[in-house]
């Protein structure tokens, strides 16, 4: 049996709503298959199952706000008995076990799953937050206390209204400005309206990237790429093509970032906590920005192997769903490495910052013309800058330059792309 | 209705389903309508795609800079439907 939760969707992600479940029990599950809608701060997001099975019992009301990691249904895989629920979930004390329900996958009721306890992280959880009961934080708010100053006595750390009173004793002076200031506000309401999905989305942005800039040392590369070869195979080909096969640049620029990673495959990675681990599929993390602000970053899947026309129409896909609303949790969750193209906003350069727990993200600046000195002579020619932002802890400046320097050779031989 | 109208309220049709937060009202005419209303690359080629449908016109990648404005879209599109209409027999791009 397996126990499906709420999923990470995204590293700024601390819980999520569900709004509906597309399969009920019973129904047979093909890994992608869509399970279930949860509502986050990006919107609707359909969130698909990983695995073939049967849905055995679903756990959670469609409405209801759960943190990340609770558990929302068990599928049964493959061969499998029903009666494997029993086993699977924590031994109760001591009811007499009832006789075994006849294996015919007929539906068990709610209450004979007890789902394993949800794993809470510790008193600073994996994005960086505190990890800290409701009535505690009111308590510190009214007391003018910082939570973080607490020592987290509860469970797996986590902190607690003796722990605020305790910090209190200590205190040298109360900063309550400060504190208020702080504090993030309690969680919203869910399914909120999308007015204040904006205002959501602008604070788990900037959980996501204050962490980022805290924990992750960052060092930057740039250099300046001829792209008149591409450029002109481009113009070449667009120019025979219907408006509907036609390529853009910006394609052309990530099949080039995602090829390179073979140069350097550490670029490819998440940082665990205290090691890296490096993943051998590239999916590349599009940068996408949202009317009337904010963005979501969604990994187009495969993105070394597929062609230029396949990563066309998916970018364009990708493009529409994110800007209505309808994204697939695998491309919320997948992404290796980002891509970030601002050209289109008329920056010359763009320097990221990491999005966590990723390792490195590649910007492109606007492609324009520029004089340029090559073979002893001047020309105008089109150009572009890339850059790399990359985690030190896992790559030196070294390293990182041969990644940039695989994509400038890459992008000479725009027909090989 | 004319092939001015025609072609404008196309347009507008389109724009709003690529940016349906839009204010279409208040665009002006030789607004450079992709930066008034934030289009990236990819919404101004699904515009580009969707007109060329919508009129049954294939617009050239090396013409799309002369429809980037809605008086630009109103010029090129007319020119291009009476050559087209002129030619016999028409020809549409599907």
């Amino acid at each position: 049996m397996h126990t499906f939760v709420m999923p990470t969707l995204g590293a700024d992600m601390e819980a999520g709503t569900l709004v509906a479940w597309r399969k009920q029990p019973g129904d047979r599950l093909v890994r992608g298959d869509t399970i279930a809608e949860v509502d986050t701060e990006k919107g609707v997001i359909d969130v698909e199952v990983f695995q073939d099975g049967i849905l055995d019992a679903i756990l959670v009301s469609p409405g209801s706000r759960v943190p990340v990691g609770t558990p929302l249904a068990m599928i049964r895989v493959a061969g499998e008995a029903v009666a494997a629920v029993a086993a699977a979930a924590p031994a109760v004390p001591s009811p007499p076990t009832p006789p075994a329900p006849p294996e015919t996958g007929e539906v068990r009721p709610m209450e004979a799953v007890r789902p394993p306890p949800p794993v809470y992280a510790p008193a600073i959880d994996l994005f960086g937050r505190l990890r800290i009961s409701p009535s505690a934080r009111r308590l510190a708010r009214e007391m003018g206390v910082d939570p973080r100053a607490a020592t987290g006595t509860g469970h797996e750390g986590a902190i607690t209204r003796a722990d605020i009173e305790r910090a209190a004793l200590k205190r040298p002076a109360p900063p309550q400005a400060t504190v208020a200031h702080e504090l993030p506000p309690p969680a919203a309401p869910a399914p909120s309206p999308p007015a204040d999905r904006l205002e959501r989305m602008r604070r788990t942005i900037a959980a996501a990237m204050g962490r980022s800039k805290r924990e992750i040392p960052h060092y930057y590369l740039s250099t300046t790429i001829d792209l008149h070869r591409a450029s002109a195979w481009l113009d070449r080909e667009n120019d025979r093509r219907p408006p509907d096969k036609r390529l853009l640049a910006g394609v052309v620029l990530l099949k080039a970032a995602a090829l390179a990673i073979r140069e350097v495959p550490e670029l490819n990675a998440v940082w665990d906590g205290d090691r890296v681990v490096v993943r051998p599929d590239v999916h590349v993390g599009v940068a996408i920005s949202l009317r009337p602000g904010g963005l979501v970053i969604l990994a187009l899947h495969d993105t070394a192997s597929r062609s230029l026309d396949d990563l066309m129409d998916g970018l364009r896909d990708l493009t529409g769903r994110a800007r209505s609303g309808r994204m697939k949790s695998s491309e919320l969750s997948d992404s290796t490495i980002t891509v970030t193209s601002l050209g289109d906003r008329g920056v010359d350069a763009v320097w990221g910052v990491i999005y966590p727990p990723q390792v490195a993200i590649v910007g492109f600046g606007r492609i324009g013309e520029r004089p340029w000195a090559a073979e002893g002579g001047l020309f105008a020619r089109r150009v572009v800058t890339a850059t790399l932002a990359a985690d030190h802890r896992v790559t030196d400046g070294h390293r990182g330059g041969l990644y940039l320097d695989a994509v400038e050779q890459l992008l000479q031989e725009p027909e090989k792309l | 209705m004319s092939d001015d109208a025609r072609i404008r309220e196309a347009v507008l049709t389109i724009l709003g389903g690529i940016a349906p937060e839009a204010d279409l009202a208040s665009l002006e005419p030789d607004a450079q309508f992709r930066r008034e209303l934030d289009l990236d690359s990819v919404d101004f080629q699904t515009f580009v795609i969707r007109l060329s449908k919508e009129l049954g016109v294939t617009i050239p990648e090396r013409d799309v800079g002369q429809i980037a404005t809605l008086a630009g879209c109103t010029r090129y599109c007319a020119r291009i439907l009476g050559e087209a209409a002129a030619a016999a027999p028409p020809k549409y791009h599907g």
